[in-house]
């Protein structure tokens, strides 16, 4: 037996004498968890804050489960009418409602910690979307979607968008006015679509919009599918980042081949239950002390009112931008006695269908026109990829400008402006705004290359003005010590494709020299305007510089121990 | 007193000073301040004051006889409900052209007011001022008064009352601060870009069961701070100003232990 060779050759292990120890030793002799505990434990993660934003959503999605269980335990997904007896609110007393509705206002009036538990529950959905945007700012702007992530990214998008439709679904489960008005213009988007429009939006109702069974068929999809599929893909999406270790900052000493950083315990374990307390607390706090989606304020749905000041939720508040925006007149065509609604079709369907194709093509469009297929770990400084970063931008504005749309009446009545006006100036922005977005954004990110440039061969300004005995002055500027140089110099510019000529030796038309034509006029787009980072000649050429040309002998030493610094020019 | 004279020097002393002097004033005021009047009953004598303050003040766009003029409206006929809302929520007489009358600090006083209504309403025969018990907000029904205010009220008011933008740069006002009389007269009159609700179509009791759900909305939300009762808007923007504000700088505090 090898057990008994072993205990020859290696003193037999200290028996663990604390009770904790025991219960570990106990497991660990029955599993061998010990092994997985020691490889995940001892994995290094690199450290920084924004490395956190994920952890938000995470946190306020276990948050979410938390309270969403709670809330099932008394909310009634029915359509069935009633007469609400409830003495609070005084306004809804003895009105005619649906058991969902009623349900919710005897879960916020009755049940103790009801009310609580609903704010909680909408304040982390709110948050739950928020930090995914973040999140998703953050892996764009630096670069983190670059392989081997681009399937990441995909999943990424995929959890943005079910967690759309998770607010979505849950948000029109207590059957208010607000929330119909919002299944309402669903109904209408579903409509636009041609052809099978009607079909599905039948299919969705059970029949005519409102029908029966839109709430019940919501339930289910908001406490059991969707959540699902979401807690599958964060696994997922969790699985892959540790197996395909973070991304770090660029930094000394940080290659595509390290991850510099500490280890998950006891370092990670810490910040990241310090982080799920800081999320939960939070939550809670605005959860106790502000109101949220007070579904009595609208009252039990009703088909015919909409009061001032129906919007969606924050993340969709986009696509009611959108549809405000778009003209009503001549846009509206009938084919054949078929109605083609292109003012409902356009902002409701392509505009956000570009905007989310733009962001799962991205990654695979970059790589392409960068002409790149290696694996990246150390991330990007924006300032780094101008086009990138410009995009990114241009992207946000849009998004911006849109939500802006959608709450185009509280921005006029809150800064008494037309709200004619505005939609005007917003339908222009919509256009203009990315492309003076892009514009500027590059421009900046060059500009702060062209420093980074200027600081690696000159160094820091000391503000020390010396002047010389012949009568010159110079002012003494510091160099970058090596971690600040690292950072500066450490990027690639690449430059745009270059691409095999239109004919080969014999003068015959090579085969695919269109699409590469096209391919480097998109790549001179992102690479055309460049700022090549510093060489290491370029470096000791303004060095040999500073110290020969202009510097010599006792001059130079005077200097020197004067400013107790070397000089660069 | 030694412990008192022994902290008069504290940094905090000014503060606590400060405060006990505005609840001191706040408190004279509210004693003293004056009293509301009782509506009086109308006499010839009003009739011919308003009339003076008319032309003195109104008749420059009204018209000399309240006849109304080119682009203004003719005020016979109106009522004294019209004239009490306008002059008493500082509407009229208005302080600039603009897409519509602003609500300001009311130009005339509790007896003005009465005097000028008594003389519009002495042109012609219009809606009369509310008595106090036709805008009792205890007497009316909340739950009736919320199912109206949604079919009539609140595509421009907002659900509570919150107000609304309209065309133009024309809006409808808020009503949290709007006395229980002036949503009464508003609903009767339709002031500027309101539409009429006369009694046929909303009764009178109906009417206070408006103003008993609105005054109800004033108590403010179960679920704390009602961030304005404005509805998704505000509630996304106070998600990211503090929640994800705070969220971000707990992030950054807790990772700013590193490199």
């Amino acid at each position: 037996m090898s057990t008994a060779t072993q205990d020859t050759k290696h003193e037999a292990p200290a028996k663990p004498t604390t009770t904790v120890g025991k219960a570990a030793d106990y497991l660990d002799q029955r599993t061998s968890i010990g092994v997985a505990v020691k490889e995940f434990a001892r994995k290094v993660f690199p450290d920084h804050w924004s490395f956190m934003l994920g952890e938000i959503a995470l946190f306020s999605f276990v948050v979410l489960i938390i309270s969403g269980f709670f809330l099932t335990m008394f909310f009634e997904p029915s359509m069935a009418l009633e007469r609400y007896e409830g003495e609070h609110p005084a306004s809804m007393h003895g009105q005619l409602m649906s058991v969902a509705f009623a349900s919710t206002l005897d879960m916020s009036f009755e049940v103790r910690g009801g009310l609580l538990m609903r704010q909680i529950h909408h304040w982390s959905a709110l948050i739950f979307m928020a930090s995914i945007v973040v999140h998703m700012m953050r892996v764009f702007f630096t670069g983190a979607f670059r392989k081997p992530r681009e399937i990441n990214w995909i999943v990424g998008i995929l959890l943005m968008i079910l967690g759309l439709a998770a607010g979505f679904t849950g948000y029109s489960l207590p059957d208010d006015v607000l929330s119909g008005n919002g299944l309402r213009i669903t109904d209408g988007v579903v409509k636009s679509i041609p052809l099978v429009g009607s079909f599905m939006s039948y299919m969705i109702f059970g029949g005519e919009f409102p029908g029966h069974h839109i709430v019940p068929r919501l339930f289910t999809l908001h406490i059991f599918v969707v959540p699902g599929i979401l807690l599958a893909l964060i696994a997922l999406h969790l699985f892959l980042m540790v197996l395909q270790k973070h991304t770090q900052y660029p930094g000394g000493g940080r290659t595509d081949k390290n991850v510099v950083g500490y280890p998950a315990a006891p370092v990670y374990v810490a910040k990241m239950t310090g982080n799920f307390f800081m999320v939960f607390g939070v939550l809670v706090l605005m959860g106790a002390t502000m109101s949220i989606n007070n579904v009595w304020n609208y009252g039990p749905f009703d088909p015919s009112p909409v009061s001032a000041g129906a919007q969606p939720d924050w993340y969709m508040l986009f696509l009611e931008g959108s549809l405000r925006l778009m003209p009503g007149q001549g846009t509206e065509w009938v084919i054949f006695g078929y109605t083609l609604p292109l003012n409902v079709l356009i902002p409701a369907v392509v505009i956000p269908g570009i905007l989310f194709t733009f962001l799962i093509v991205y990654p695979f469009l970059e790589a392409r026109v960068t002409g790149d297929d290696r694996e990246h770990h150390v991330l990007d400084r924006p300032r780094n990829k101008p086009a990138r970063t410009g995009l990114g931008v241009a992207f946000l504005t849009a998004f911006i400008i849109l939500a802006l749309a959608g709450s185009n009446d509280l921005i006029a009545t809150h800064f008494a402006l037309s709200i004619n006006a505005i939609t005007w100036v917003f339908r222009v922005l919509f256009f203009v705004g990315p492309v003076f977005a892009y514009y500027v954004t590059k421009r900046i990110c060059l500009g702060l290359q062209r420093k980074d440039r200027e600081l690696v061969l000159h160094g820091h300004e000391s503000g020390r003005i010396v002047r010389f005995a012949n009568g010159e002055y110079i002012e003494v500027h510091t160099p970058l010590d090596e971690q600040e140089r690292w950072l500066r110099v450490n990027y690639d510019a690449p430059a745009p494709l270059t691409i095999a000529p239109k004919t080969d030796a014999r003068g015959v038309k090579r085969k695919g020299y269109g699409a590469d034509k096209r391919w480097q006029g998109l790549s001179r787009f992102f690479y055309e305007d460049r700022v090549s980072p510093v060489t290491p000649a370029e470096v000791a050429a303004a060095h040999s510089h500073g110290e020969h040309d202009e510097l010599t002998g006792s001059e130079h030493q005077a200097v020197e121990a004067g400013a107790g610094t070397s000089r660069e020019h | 007193m030694k412990a008192l004279a022994a902290r008069r020097h504290h940094r905090l002393a000014p503060v606590v000073l400060l405060l006990l002097a505005l609840l001191t004033t706040g408190g004279v005021y509210a004693a003293l301040a004056p009293s509301t009047a009782k509506a009086e009953t109308v006499s010839t004598a009003d009739i011919e004051t308003g009339k003076k303050l008319f032309q003195a003040n109104c008749a420059t766009c009204h018209g000399a006889n309240a006849q109304g003029t080119e682009g203004v409206p003719s005020l016979v006929g109106v009522g004294a409900a019209a004239v009490d809302f306008q002059v008493s929520t500082g509407r009229m007489p208005m302080q600039m052209n603009g897409p519509q009358a602003e609500a300001k600090p009311p130009q005339f006083d509790k007896e003005q007011t009465a005097a000028l209504s008594a003389y519009v309403a002495s042109l012609g025969a219009g809606p009369a001022i509310p008595t106090d018990e036709q805008v009792d907000p205890t007497q009316g029904d909340p739950s009736n008064g919320m199912a109206l205010f949604r079919t009539n009220c609140a595509m421009c008011h907002n659900a509570v009352g919150a107000g609304g933008a309209l065309s133009e740069g024309k809006f409808a006002p808020a009503l949290w601060e709007t006395s229980e009389r002036n949503i009464y007269q508003a609903m009767l009159t339709g002031p500027q870009s309101m539409p009429v609700f006369n009694d046929a179509n909303i009764t009178p009791d109906e009417k206070r069961d408006i103003v008993s759900f609105l005054v109800e909305q004033r108590e403010g939300s179960a679920g704390g701070n009602a961030l304005g009762a404005l509805g998704p808007v505000s509630e996304g923007l106070w998600a990211f100003a503090i929640g994800l504000g705070l969220l971000i700088g707990a992030a950054v505090w807790i990772g700013a232990k590193s490199s």
